[in-house]
């Protein structure tokens, strides 16, 4: 039985440690299930393109027995495709191996067939053909510094890409190292991290080295971004250049996720976990909040979550769509999925009992079918 | 010319065309990375799960030869005869 997509198809692709689950809805509340796809393989990465008239669903793919991969579907799910020679593959003379795709980021309407990814061991890479074959971003491989990055807990990689709408303008956040700005389309870097704290370090505001845990621009003030660090939430007017806290008003400033609204300036979302200790939400208490001006105050929004949640909500499992209003999407650990249609002010639980959820990805989609739904 | 076999787990058999067994034309002995190359030549999908792209063997794929576990001969630099058995198998990893 297939599903006849219409212009108000929304789109929500899970992806688990042992595998994808993709889900279609036509009012954002009853959802139609697939999966799991690439059962036993762990999805750190989707990437949905909505570009050039078609939509292409774009996974990192992992196995632990069989190792990394990029795999992408134009039929949501329907059918996938691999790359024979592999999409994402270090070159020659590197004696590097990529070990986990941790973000798929297709660029601006302005530069169709135009991808990012980063990578696990820290690296960005770029396509110009719909993510079917990367190129390493050698600026960044070949960076003096990058000796002196370090893994967190998850590992080493570049795991956020926000690229302004000229393109030349490229910032990229890493786990550890921080946030590094590029002026030239990705060419040259250099760290952009004054005022965000590294605590673990000796020098408490080194150049580099903190552990930002994602970074994420302003819809609509070029050069504004936001950034859930390891500890601190932070905003920069200045397109990198100083950070300022905005953690105030919130319950705790740990956390993973930083999402920002597709249009309206001002608005970002965070999932607050109560410590780099105690990863968990403040009180087992699960909440997301909203700030609507720019992180100057926050507004809890609980509605419609679980009383007593002990899961952390990791930073790519989260997602906003680009709908009006804007909805809003996460996953936890302990494989529940939530969706607002209304920006976050009453959620309701719309997958439960998945494995853990790594990465969360929404869209409205125009076109196509989705493969026979089953129940998740 | 002899031959010598490799035997796949049914998992890869897809990504070999759904043969369950490669086999690679051999005088005299060669070394185990050799006969992957040359077992998987049609097959870059296939190389890829069993090798990451500096040639290394992932870490949870095993290789047999005549029963012992390559890492514990010379690894890639193992020699293998015609008439020998290889055997390709995932170890046993995740929860």
């Amino acid at each position: 039985m297939g599903f006849m997509a219409t212009p108000e198809t929304y789109l929500l692709a899970i992806g688990t440690k042992k595998g994808l689950w993709l889900a279609t809805s036509r009012d954002r509340q009853q959802w139609s299930f697939s999966g799991p796809h690439f059962l036993m393989s762990e999805i750190p990465s989707i990437g949905i393109d909505t570009r050039d008239g078609r939509t292409r669903i774009m996974v990192g793919v992992r196995s632990e027995h069989w190792g990394p991969t990029v795999a992408h579907s134009d039929d949501l799910g329907a059918t996938w495709t691999e790359p024979e020679q592999g999409a994402i593959k270090f070159p020659e003379g590197t004696e590097a191996a990529v070990e986990r795709i941790w973000q798929i980021h297709p660029d601006a309407d302005s530069r169709p067939g135009v991808v990012w990814a980063g990578a696990e061991p820290i690296s960005v890479w770029k396509s110009t053909d719909g993510g079917e074959h990367f190129e390493l971003n050698r600026g960044l491989w070949d960076h003096p510094h990058r000796s002196e990055w370090g893994a967190g807990y998850g590992g080493a990689a570049a795991h956020s890409i926000v690229v302004n709408p000229s393109g030349d303008n490229v910032h990229v956040a890493m786990s550890t190292g921080g946030v590094y700005r590029s002026l030239d389309g990705g060419t040259s870097w250099e760290p952009r991290n004054r005022g965000i704290s590294a605590y673990f370090m000796p020098d408490p505001n080194p150049e580099f080295g903190q552990c930002v845990h994602k970074i994420a621009a302003d819809a609509a003030v070029e050069g504004r971004l936001y950034a859930q660090n390891h500890h601190g939430v932070y905003r920069s007017d200045d397109n990198g250049e100083s950070w300022q806290s905005i953690a105030e008003g919130l319950p705790a400033d740990f956390g993973f996720v930083m999402l920002t609204h597709p249009r309206r300036a001002g608005t970002a979302w965070v999932v607050p976990l109560k410590a780099d200790g105690e990863r968990i939400p403040p009180e087992g208490k699960l909440a997301v909040h909203r700030t609507d001006d720019a992180g100057g105050t926050w507004k809890r929004l609980d509605a419609g979550l679980p009383q007593s949640e002990y899961n952390a909500v990791l930073r790519d499992a989260a997602s906003v769509d680009s709908a009006e209003p804007a909805g809003v999407y996460f996953g936890t650990r302990g494989g529940a999925v939530y969706a607002s249609a209304d920006e976050g002010e009453t959620f309701a639980e719309v997958a439960s009992h998945l494995p853990d959820v790594l990465c969360v990805r929404a869209a409205v989609v125009a076109d196509g079918r989705v493969a026979a739904p089953v129940s998740a | 010319m002899a031959e010598i076999s490799v035997v796949l787990p049914s998992v890869l058999q897809p990504l070999a065309g759904g043969q369950s067994l490669l086999t690679a034309p051999a005088d005299g002995t060669v070394t185990v990375g050799w006969l992957l190359d040359a077992v998987t030549g049609d097959y870059p999908v296939l190389a890829r799960r069993l090798r990451d792209e500096t040639g290394a063997l992932r870490r949870y794929v095993n290789i047999y030869v005549n029963g012992d576990e390559v890492r514990r001969l010379r690894g890639l630099e193992t020699e293998v005869a015609a008439g020998q058995e290889v055997l390709i198998i995932q170890s046993v990893a995740g929860g």
